[in-house]
């Protein structure tokens, strides 16, 4: 067992999650809480892989994805937003609508599994030669692995310092505040919705394209969706930490298949030796942690220091009350 | 008053949604559509047919009146590159070969309760004999057999027959996976390489005959090669397979064999230098150079001969388990028609003419499973499991251990160059 494999290959795996995590940041920094990422994600991968095969070309098949993504979010934005319903139930609907469409347009495309091009894999030359690091984040990895490098600062970057960014806060924290200061809420909150969408149709197309290149209908993002949502909370609305989470979480998937192998581990009898059962146990991991980051997030106190924004899930109704 | 609106046009937008995703997922088709299939053979010619029911979301096909109506129920989709469209393939031999019968499918069926629901659909529609193609369509299928005793139940794996109308059906494929470890073995000792790789689905008995017939056959071709296994806990999710496959092939495997339904052994090969795959149950699924061969499943005259019978009403139902001279199993490069994969080719002479042999005798009815799991067999704790001059029986093959039926040695073991623990049951 190799550990900087099983490291590399999180960095791969977890990049699909990041995608989607920090789209759902998004979103929910602008108080609009949307769970239908898995649906949204299946979409991107079913959209990639079919335009992709049609046009032989994978970066199309990447645009068609978010745009697709991105306007499925907008049904979800228009009953969360203008008609200000549950957001929990809208976003479930969602999910079921945009797993729905995938798999009736997904008809067909799983046979095409060696035909459709891939998104190409590079190493970085130089960086591939730093030790450890180089190998794990540097070497053989997929291109949108390293766009997702570049993306994570920038959207930090985004959020936090820039105007456009405070924004994005206020309306999340305390839309009628950032009303009469003139910002425009609703406007906001649609576009917000759909920069998630826009991400989760990435996260989505990442997967079919690239990391786990193909269409398996509703195996093919097999719940990575919900592991997304869960991020956001043990990310506290962070893209950093979402990054340093999604390849974590990456990592326990691979790590599941390879502790396997060897029968000690730091000279310890290992417990996953050949055992089949306890690999249930890694990868219900991400969703303990998720859970735990409930119970926390669950007091006033602790909902204000881990960053949940102030508004979230709660719909805006100018003039009806104060937040 | 401006709420209650609100909220009527969303329930409107909720129901639709459900709607649109009840009306498709895993849609049942009758017969393939032209142009679309990915079957070698013509495509049977399109039925009308009436709006088809549903049950559980699945659609649920029709019969056609005055035939014979076969209705197959699948684990995944009838494109999914393995088990399923080996099935697939198998229905539209069927189809073609025999007059008066008309076929069905239904794909992407859970195994547990929620096929019981689509084994019952299809019972009260009509259909005449229904072939349930997963391991865990079993207790279902048995059910549902009991409350229609005029239609036939064919379950494929498993172990259980009620020997009225409801049987179980399987055949030799330990044989094909007995050559396709020599293959392996040979290939990784050409190349100076002494680790093979196996993909492991659930622990049972069937999976542990394969890899063990696998392992066999590796040791006849290579004696210091090592098998290492990954447990996946799933027959069928590509994803995992994929990985589980980069997870053996980083840990230094120079051949790895799936025991999954999808090619993802050989697509990941592909995606290495110099390492190789070796893909299971549909004939079409050995399609890159680095896949070496697949033993996979010809269910086509399987499925005619029980029809036949059936139809004829002598076929007597119990625990079927067909021999490799029936010609329902194969080993891709290696029957008639077929061509070696590059990677087997170039091996030495004298291991393809034993590969040859063995699949002649096989085919001819003089060499079988009982010939693989022939003593002396020693498992890796050192333990003589089968002594020499013994054989196991089909008893032995069926399941981990006596007393269950007559049986004297069991499948719960691992041959002694596998370098797995075996797990706990």
């Amino acid at each position: 067992m190799d550990w900087l494999i099983i490291l590399a290959s999180g960095v791969a795996t977890g990049t699909v999650l990041l995608y989607a995590t920090v789209g759902e940041i998004f979103s929910e920094r602008s108080g609009v809480l949307n769970l239908g990422v898995e649906g949204m994600m299946l979409l991107g991968a079913m959209s990639a892989y079919k335009a992709t095969a049609a046009t032989n070309d994978p970066w199309i098949g990447l645009l068609v994805a978010m745009l697709a993504a991105g306007l499925v979010s907008q049904v979800h934005a228009f009953i969360a937003i203008t008609l200000q319903a549950d957001q929990v139930i809208s976003g479930l609907a969602l999910n079921f609508l945009a797993t729905g469409i995938s798999l009736v347009f997904g008809e067909g495309l799983t046979s095409l599994r060696d035909v459709v091009p891939q998104l190409p894999k590079l190493t970085l030359p130089l960086l591939d030669r730093i030790p450890v690091l180089g190998r794990i984040f540097f070497t053989n990895q997929s291109i949108m692995v390293y766009i997702g490098y570049l993306f994570v600062p920038l959207a930090w970057y985004y959020i936090n310092r820039t105007r456009p960014g405070m924004h994005l806060r206020a309306v999340g924290e305390y839309p009628a505040a950032a009303d009469t200061l003139g910002i425009r809420v609703y406007f906001l909150r649609y576009m917000y919705v759909f920069v998630g969408g826009l991400l989760a149709g990435l996260a989505g197309a990442t997967i079919s394209l690239s990391i786990s290149p193909g269409w398996f209908g509703s195996l093919t993002t097999s719940g990575q969706g919900w592991i997304a949502i869960g991020l956001v909370i043990f990310a506290q609305w962070n893209p950093v930490q979402a990054a340093f989470g999604a390849f974590t979480f990456g990592a326990l998937r691979r790590l599941v298949l390879d502790i396997q192998g060897p029968s000690t581990i730091l000279g310890l009898a290992n417990p996953f030796f050949y055992n089949t059962y306890y690999g249930f146990f890694l990868k219900m991991l991400p969703y303990a942690f998720t859970v735990i980051f409930l119970v926390i997030g669950s007091r006033e106190a602790n909902r204000k220091r881990i960053g949940t924004p102030a508004a979230l899930g709660l719909p805006y109704i100018r003039g009806q009350r104060g937040l | 008053m401006k709420k209650k609106s609100l909220w009527l046009a969303i329930s409107l937008m909720l129901i639709a949604a459900f709607v649109f995703t009840a009306c498709q997922p895993a849609p049942a088709t009758e017969a393939p559509k032209e142009g679309e299939t990915v079957s070698e053979e013509a495509a049977p010619a399109e039925e009308e047919q009436a709006a088809p029911a549903e049950e559980g979301g699945l659609q649920i096909p029709e019969i056609e009146d005055g035939k014979f109506n076969v209705a197959f129920v699948m684990l995944s989709t009838h494109d999914d590159g393995g088990w399923s469209q080996a099935q697939y393939d198998g229905m539209n031999y069927l189809q073609e070969n025999v007059d008066g019968v008309h076929t069905a499918y239904v794909e992407s069926v859970a195994e547990g309760a929620d096929s019981e629901q689509v084994f019952r659909a299809l019972s009260r529609k009509g259909f005449d004999l229904i072939f349930g193609g997963s391991f865990g369509y079993m207790d279902s299928m048995e059910v549902v057999a009991e409350e229609f005793p005029d239609i036939g139940y064919i379950h494929i794996s498993g172990y259980k027959s009620n020997t009225t109308n409801f049987g179980n059906m399987f055949g030799e494929m330990e044989v094909m996976k007995y050559m396709a470890g020599m293959i392996a073995g040979s290939r990784a000792k050409a190349d100076g390489e002494t680790i093979i790789g196996g993909m492991a689905t659930f622990p049972i008995p069937e999976e542990f005959r394969l890899f063990n017939a696998y392992a066999l056959g590796i040791q006849k071709t290579c004696p210091e090669c090592t098998l290492d296994i990954r447990w996946i806990n799933t027959w069928h999710d590509p994803i995992i397979e994929r990985e589980a496959a980069d997870s053996l092939f980083d840990a230094g495997a120079h051949v790895v064999m799936t025991g999954a339904d999808t090619p993802a052994s050989a697509l990941a090969a592909a995606d290495r230098e110099g390492v190789y795959g070796i893909t299971y149950d549909w004939s079409g699924s050995c399609t890159v150079p680095e896949c070496l061969t697949a033993p996979y499943w010809n269910w086509g005259p399987v499925f005619t001969e029980i029809t036949e019978e059936v139809m004829a009403g002598t076929y007597e139902y119990g625990w079927q388990y067909f021999d490799a001279s029936t010609g329902g199993v194969g080993l891709y490069g290696f029957m008639e028609g077929q061509e070696m994969q590059p990677g087997v080719a170039s091996l030495p002479e004298e291991d393809l003419q034993l590969v040859k042999d063995t699949m002649a005798a096989a085919l001819a009815g003089e060499f079988n499973r009982f010939d693989v799991f022939a003593g002396p067999i020693i498992d890796n704790q050192g333990n003589v499991v089968v002594p020499e001059g013994e054989r196991m029986t089909q008893g032995d093959i069926d399941q981990f251990a006596p007393p269950l039926g007559e049986a004297t040695y069991g499948m719960y073991w691992w041959n002694q160059n596998i370098t797995a623990e075996l797990p706990d049951l």
